[in-house]
């Protein structure tokens, strides 16, 4: 790194990239060198720093301040009176508590509860650099193994770290590669799982964006372990900066002798590749991923056998997920013991998490395994949004399930989340207030994966498809007594029966929503009522005529026309034909118009005549 | 399209380019579809000619994976975040607004061929959710149809 006075780290994540980062690179540059500056101030584009709601964020060293929500006009008092006259702009920072303005990262409450391991570097230094990550330890792992150590060596110690796979299932790593390292037959391959399926986490893609040499670190001491030489990246095709950066970190380490032949003198050889994924949730299914790397349908193949006996092109194989890999050079460095020392008696080590939903710091967060449910998000996350309440919160995506507020002091492991009918997952933690309905949730869910089967087996092509008619009848007001029994009773099938992961698991947002929000299904059912007011056939809206004073917005906003009124007799909604867009509720000047549970009743005369009818 | 126009002289060289991959068909998918925007029947046969396979596994994968597309899309492609984060913030009702201001459903392309609109899972802004992306740009936090219809005008116009 070169020596100047300042370093500015913008952080250039997706989220800050969104919010306007390069705006402000842009006018930092010219400030910069209007006042000459420019060989002074050391300006980074890093990765995700983590506090995405907070963006655009940037951080100022050699002080470690931190400022969020910039904007281009805050960029000339940052350069005018922090970095001309040392007088850091307290506006701009972040609150330490109710009285104080947190002078460094250190004081912000975010962070505090927090320990980066895998995010060690991530928002720390420029992803594009092979010379900073080297700088900051990078390849030292690797250089310690190849020449010191066996792979027998390294499978020991990442058994001894209790390391377990980040990519949902929390095998232990060790153990797979013991299997695929005492399989006698050559080539074998290890792959990158950055498939990242779960629809609401971003974990993978920020790793992979912000220091991708760690990745190919991690995936080459994996190689290494297991006997592989050549190794593959798997990455979403949602995500093309985190393919352009992994393939740049790739040119750099062959550059730089780190990958290719004999590395560091060593007879250890290895060459990657990388293949991206085409938009199919089952192909972060390893066996699917395999299929689809060989260039098939992504379809899953049954296990046993598993890929560390007959992977890639029937070679022994190993798939790891972005996290495990991004551990594993710092396990290395620090030791084993040290990454042991957080977590619980079966989760070693830290978690990432997305942090996304109705909690205020949304973002990246690393936390040690064994923290509390509200610890995360009620210290690191902040709390809810503004006035809303804790509801609900989703772990493990499409595979997992929710827990509700009694779960918030559980502290979080792979079991204790299984015992409860969550999951960890590969780490989304959605957030959920009282505005929302969770029968809708779990069908939400129902529908990704019904909508994601890739229809080889029969239970989870059918089974699934039943359980979301079923769903679709109890959230229009049609559902019956027997249907809760009858998703439970599918449910519990499906797991069984499916042929992977995807279908042993759909049916789990839905049986512990069921678990834990009964009350909510019968309300559906009994009442016709959605009490959270989100399912379309069991709410309705209605104005306040006292509130109204007769302005007739609405009535001209309304895309079915179905309200009418004068200024006198103040205006009326013709239930039968409102749509529930919520239009007339957006622009309501005085707040008349509000929403209900329940039927209307003059739609419920209308629904019974027609029934008598037929 | 003549099967010498540029456009497949292009798909040609990249098919040249990945051959010597063990299994490059999606790459090379994933390239035709940018190279044309769609992944039509006759690009199907080329690619299926020029890599020696039968066509019908070509398109067994063309139909498997979300990603590809047979039909043409209008110039600019709003994918929709639908993930779990963006639902919760709120994605119905950004599909909702965007279909009665573009007047298309979901999946369908505008008249004047400006607009396509689709839903994707997750692009991995989650925090900045309810989220859609236009191209290589990502736009979060929107809330009113004024905001959306801000950003719709500035392409309409074609002002990116
Ligand atoms: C339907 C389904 C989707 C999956 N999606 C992913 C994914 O997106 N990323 C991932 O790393 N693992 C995913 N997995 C888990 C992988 O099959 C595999 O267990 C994992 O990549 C192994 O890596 P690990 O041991 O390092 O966790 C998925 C599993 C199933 C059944
Ligand atoms: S859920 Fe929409 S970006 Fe992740």
């Amino acid at each position: 790194m070169k020596l100047t006075r300042i370093d500015v780290l913008i952080c250039f994540g997706s989220g800050c990239i969104s919010a306007g980062a390069p705006k402000l690179k842009e006018r930092m540059i010219e400030l910069l060198d209007e006042h000459n500056m420019l060989g002074e101030v050391n300006i980074i584009e890093t990765g995700c720093m983590g506090p995405c709601d907070a963006g655009p964020v940037i951080m100022v060293y050699p002080e470690g301040v931190f400022y969020k929500k910039v904007t281009v006009e805050d960029i000339d008092e940052i350069v005018t009176e922090h970095f001309l006259k040392g007088r850091p702009v307290q506006r701009l920072m972040e609150d330490a508590d109710a009285e104080r303005k947190a002078q460094t990262k250190k004081e912000i409450p975010f962070y505090q509860k927090q320990v980066k391991v895998a995010l060690e570097n991530c928002g720390y230094l420029d992803p594009e650099s092979i010379e900073e990550y080297v700088a900051l330890g990078g390849y030292e792992a690797l250089g310690t193994l190849l020449t010191e150590k066996t792979p027998e060596d390294t499978i020991d110690i990442i058994e001894k770290s209790g390391l377990r796979g980040r990519g949902g299932g929390g095998f232990p790593a060790a153990t797979k590669w013991r299997f695929a390292r005492k399989n006698s037959r050559f080539p074998k391959y290890i792959i990158c799982n950055a498939d990242e399926g779960d629809p609401g986490a971003f974990m993978d893609r920020s790793l992979l964006e912000g220091d991708p040499h760690r990745i190919l670190e991690g995936m080459m001491i994996a190689g290494y372990a297991i006997g592989a030489e050549m190794g593959f990246f798997y990455i979403r095709a949602e995500y093309p900066l985190a393919i352009k950066r992994i393939k740049l970190a790739i040119e750099q380490a062959k550059e730089w002798g780190l990958v290719g032949k004999n590395i560091f003198g060593s007879d250890y050889s290895f060459d990657v590749e990388v293949r991206s994924g085409a938009g199919a949730f089952v192909c972060g299914e390893e066996t699917s991923l395999i299929a689809s790397i060989e260039g098939e349908r992504g379809e899953p193949r049954p296990k046993p056998p598993f890929p560390s006996d007959f992977g890639l092109w029937r070679m022994p194989s190993v798939v790891n997920n972005v996290e495990t890999f991004a551990n594993l050079p710092t396990i290395i460095r620090k030791g084993a013991d040290w990454f042991a020392s957080f977590g619980t008696e079966t989760s070693k080590g830290t978690k990432v998490f997305a942090l996304t939903g109705d909690v205020k710091n949304t973002g990246l967060v690393e936390v040690p395994m064994g923290i509390t449910l509200k610890d995360m998000i009620f210290d690191v996350g902040g709390g809810m949004t503004a006035g809303k309440k804790f509801k609900a919160v989703q772990l493990g995506g499409p595979s997992g399930g929710c827990l509700t507020e009694e779960h918030l002091d559980v502290e979080i492991d792979y079991e204790s989340l299984k015992e409860r009918g969550s999951m960890m997952g590969s780490g989304g933690v959605i957030v959920m207030d009282d505005s929302n309905c969770m029968v809708n949730i779990a069908k939400f869910f129902l529908d990704f994966t019904v909508d994601e089967s890739c229809g080889k087996c029969v239970p989870c092509r059918v089974g699934l498809k039943q359980m979301q008619q079923i769903l679709t009848k109890i959230t229009e007001g049609n559902g019956t007594e027997a249907d809760i029994d009858k998703l439970e009773e599918l449910g519990h099938m499906i797991k069984k029966l499916s042929l992977c992961g995807l279908g042993q698991t759909a049916p789990n947002p839905v049986l512990s929503t069921i678990r834990y929000f009964r009350n909510e299904y019968e309300a559906h059912i009994r009442d016709k009522s959605c009490p959270s007011r989100v399912c379309q056939n069991l709410y309705y809206f209605e104005i306040d005529k006292d509130k109204c004073i007769g302005c007739s917005l609405c009535a001209r906003k309304c895309p079915t026309k179905c309200i009418s009124g004068s200024r006198e007799e103040k205006y009326t909604i013709h239930q039968i034909d409102c749509v529930k867009c919520g239009t007339c509720m957006e622009v309501c000047p005085v707040k008349a118009i509000s929403t209900f549970p329940g039927i209307h009743s003059d739609v419920s005369a209308v629904k019974d005549k027609v029934a008598n009818d037929d | 399209m003549q099967k010498d126009s540029v456009l497949y002289q292009e798909l040609r060289e990249v098919i040249n380019e990945k051959k010597s991959l063990r299994n490059p068909l999606i790459e090379i998918l994933h390239k035709a579809q940018d190279i044309f925007g769609y992944l039509p029947p006759e690009v199907q046969e080329f690619v299926a000619e020029e890599l020696n396979m039968p066509v019908n596994k070509v398109y067994g994968v063309v139909t498997f994976y979300n990603a590809f597309t047979m039909k043409p899309r209008g110039k600019y492609v709003i994918n929709v975040c639908t993930g779990t984060a963006c639902y919760v913030k709120g994605a119905p009702r950004i599909i909702q607004m965007l279909t009665e201001i573009l007047g298309v459903e979901l999946g369908e392309t505008t008249e004047d061929k400006k607009f396509t609109l689709t839903a994707v899972r997750c692009v991995g802004a989650c925090s900045l959710a309810p989220v859609f992306v236009i191209g290589d740009d990502t736009y979060g936090r929107i809330e009113t149809r004024a905001q959306l219809q801000g950003i719709l005008d500035k392409y309409l116009k074609d002002e990116v």
